[in-house]
């Protein structure tokens, strides 16, 4: 018989008594209550009348839209428009990218390669950050700064995700591609038809990667963006809660629009979330 | 003929777009960094050669050494709350049953929120009347109220908790992957030798979660020591400076002041000490594989 208690560390998936059990959904309750609880806050409150930061609730009482037209007043609208174009575009330009490098790192020697996996390495220890000032020149010398090219075209390329597309490609046998080889297909040809029908699982891993880590991006669009026009979502709260004629509720209700998009494809792509989480490759 | 050529030629017209945008947006600005941190850059007027002197504003300047101390309590603070708060969280929702997956899930989630998100959520929580969401719960403990992210004393702890309570879940993820990795066999010679629970983890569940640790304790100093957006949202380095740390201050440098160079020199600092954490990573790393303990 195997004995359950010793499947995990704790063994506490094995002790169900009455009590154990109170205890255990107590303490699963107080967790929630703690993690999610504040998130949960905002999503009640933002369709809730709000006043002051004081009457943030997670009970629902009047339901109410109020919140979110006084919102659309403020534009948020045109700013959750520039986080989908600049989270669209970026997130198109990375998978490319990595596909592209992962596929010449995980099957073609050539010299020079150790050198650049090297490079790409590196790259996990600049980020925006660190190079903020010296970046803001280099984009305002490619014009970059004052539109969202500027906050597109450099997450293009992203250490992680080509790394992991790298891993990904290793695994596929590589007779299938001396096969196509043979019947006469070209390097392009075997990496349109071959290679990438047999990544899919890696795009989904890249994917909901590079939509969490760009919609997360907040110093990149702070450069770029010379004015309100070209904000997004996050850069435009905190000019929402510095205006002191906007509501706590406009604040809430934007927040919340700026909280769903990542959340939901969180939820929906989990299985590949945690698949990168575990990759091996070390977020950067 | 250029059969041959065509084929040492095709790595690099796969690579050529990573390795362009590379060059642009890390290797070019890095080098502008580098050049900018010897010379005081004056717009228009051209740059001033003056050797190491910015450097030697950034390591005796009064605000620069504040901001490396404040970003290093930050540091060891948040790096070692998230991981030990991961681990506990790991150890207690551990397991195959379904509601356990789905606390999982929900504790994750401040994760995946853009820190933008985050930062005015917590605002609003740590309102500092009387009766602001978390005053109101410190009030049943007998606590409080406290001015939270509006006084010198409680910022630094207030952000540093908000960073934890993002940090950790994301810690319990990667321990909970290591977890799966612990051999069983162990578990079921402990309990045959008479241990218990909590020897068990102690003495087999720890050790093997070693390389796990190393890891996170490294990425997790990294990560903080450039931390900006929670601060640049929370409190913008105030009250008074008390949560001024290197990235804010050299953003108020560079981008506010016009003092480039001076700026630079603070990035280059911080660059070097990142660099330092993360081959002391590989190191670490490197040690665990070859004692034969990797277990992620």
């Amino acid at each position: 018989m195997k004995n359950r208690q010793l499947d995990t560390a704790l063994g506490l998936e094995a002790r169900n008594g009455p009590l154990a059990l109170i205890g255990k959904l107590v303490l699963y309750g107080l967790l929630v209550l703690v993690f999610a609880g504040p998130l949960l806050a905002l999503l009640v409150s933002a369709f809730s009348p709000v006043s002051d930061p004081t009457s943030l609730t997670l009970l629902p009482t009047d339901f109410t839209l109020a919140n979110f037209r006084a919102a659309f007043d403020r534009d948020v609208l045109r700013y959750l428009l520039n986080s989908f174009l600049v989270v669209g575009g970026g997130l198109l330009l990375q998978v490319g990218v990595s596909i592209s490098a992962g596929y010449a790192l995980a099957r073609k020697r050539f010299p020079g390669m150790r050198l650049v996996l090297l490079l790409i390495l590196s790259t996990m220890m600049l980020p925006e950050e660190v190079l903020a000032i010296p970046l803001s020149l280099v984009l305002s010398d490619l014009s970059l700064t004052g539109s969202l090219w500027g906050m597109i075209v450099p997450v293009g390329a992203w250490a992680f995700s080509i790394l992991v597309t790298a891993e990904f490609m290793k695994e596929i046998p590589l007779e299938l591609e001396e096969a196509a080889r043979l019947d006469g297909a070209g390097d392009l040809r075997i990496f349109w038809s071959v290679v990438l029908p047999l990544c899919k699982p890696a795009l989904g891993v890249i994917g909901i990667f590079g939509f969490t880590m760009i919609w997360d991006q907040y110093m990149l669009p702070l450069l770029v963006a010379t004015d309100a026009r070209q904000f997004t979502l996050p850069l435009a709260l905190r000019t929402l809660r510095a205006d002191e004629q906007v509501g706590v509720g406009v604040l809430l209700a934007s927040a919340l629009l700026a909280l769903l998009p990542s959340v939901l494809a969180f939820l929906a792509m989990q299985r590949q979330f945690m698949r990168g989480l575990t990759s091996g490759a070390v977020k950067g | 003929m250029n059969l041959n050529r065509r084929g040492r030629l095709t790595p690099w017209l796969f690579l050529a777009p990573a390795l362009v945008l590379f060059a642009l947006f890390k290797f070019l600005p890095m080098w502008r960094a580098v050049e900018m941190s010897f010379h005081e850059v004056r717009p228009y007027l051209g740059d001033r050669w003056v050797g190491g002197a910015n450097y030697q504003q950034v390591v005796t300047d009064e605000a620069f050494l504040n901001a490396i101390w404040h970003t290093l309590l930050l540091a060891v603070g948040q790096t070692g709350g998230s991981v030990l708060l991961g681990l506990a969280l790991a150890l207690v929702l551990e397991g195959t049953a379904r509601r356990l997956w789905i606390v999982r899930t929900a504790v994750f989630l401040p994760t995946v929120t853009a820190m933008a998100v985050v930062a005015e959520v917590w605002r609003i929580l740590y309102y500092p009347a009387p009766d602001g969401m978390v005053n109101g719960l410190l009030s049943w403990v007998g606590v409080g109220p406290s001015q939270f992210l509006n006084s010198p004393d409680s910022a630094l702890w207030s952000v540093m908790t908000v960073g934890v309570w993002r940090g950790a879940p994301y810690d319990m993820m990667i321990f909970l992957a290591a977890l799966a990795g612990v051999d069983r066999t162990l578990y079921e010679a402990a309990a045959a030798d008479g241990a218990g629970a909590w020897r068990r983890v102690w003495h087999v569940t720890l050790p093997a979660l070693r390389p796990a640790f190393v890891i996170l304790f490294t990425l997790a100093a990294i990560r903080s020591l450039r931390v900006f957006t929670e601060i640049f949202l929370l409190t913008n380095g105030g009250p008074n400076g008390s949560t001024e740390v290197l990235m804010t201050l050299i953003y108020r440098l560079g981008l506010e002041r016009g003092e480039l160079g001076v700026a630079a020199a603070g990035s280059m600092v911080l660059l070097g000490v990142s660099v330092l954490l993360t081959l002391l990573v590989r190191l670490g790393r490197a040690r665990a594989v070859y004692s034969g303990k990797a277990g992620t």
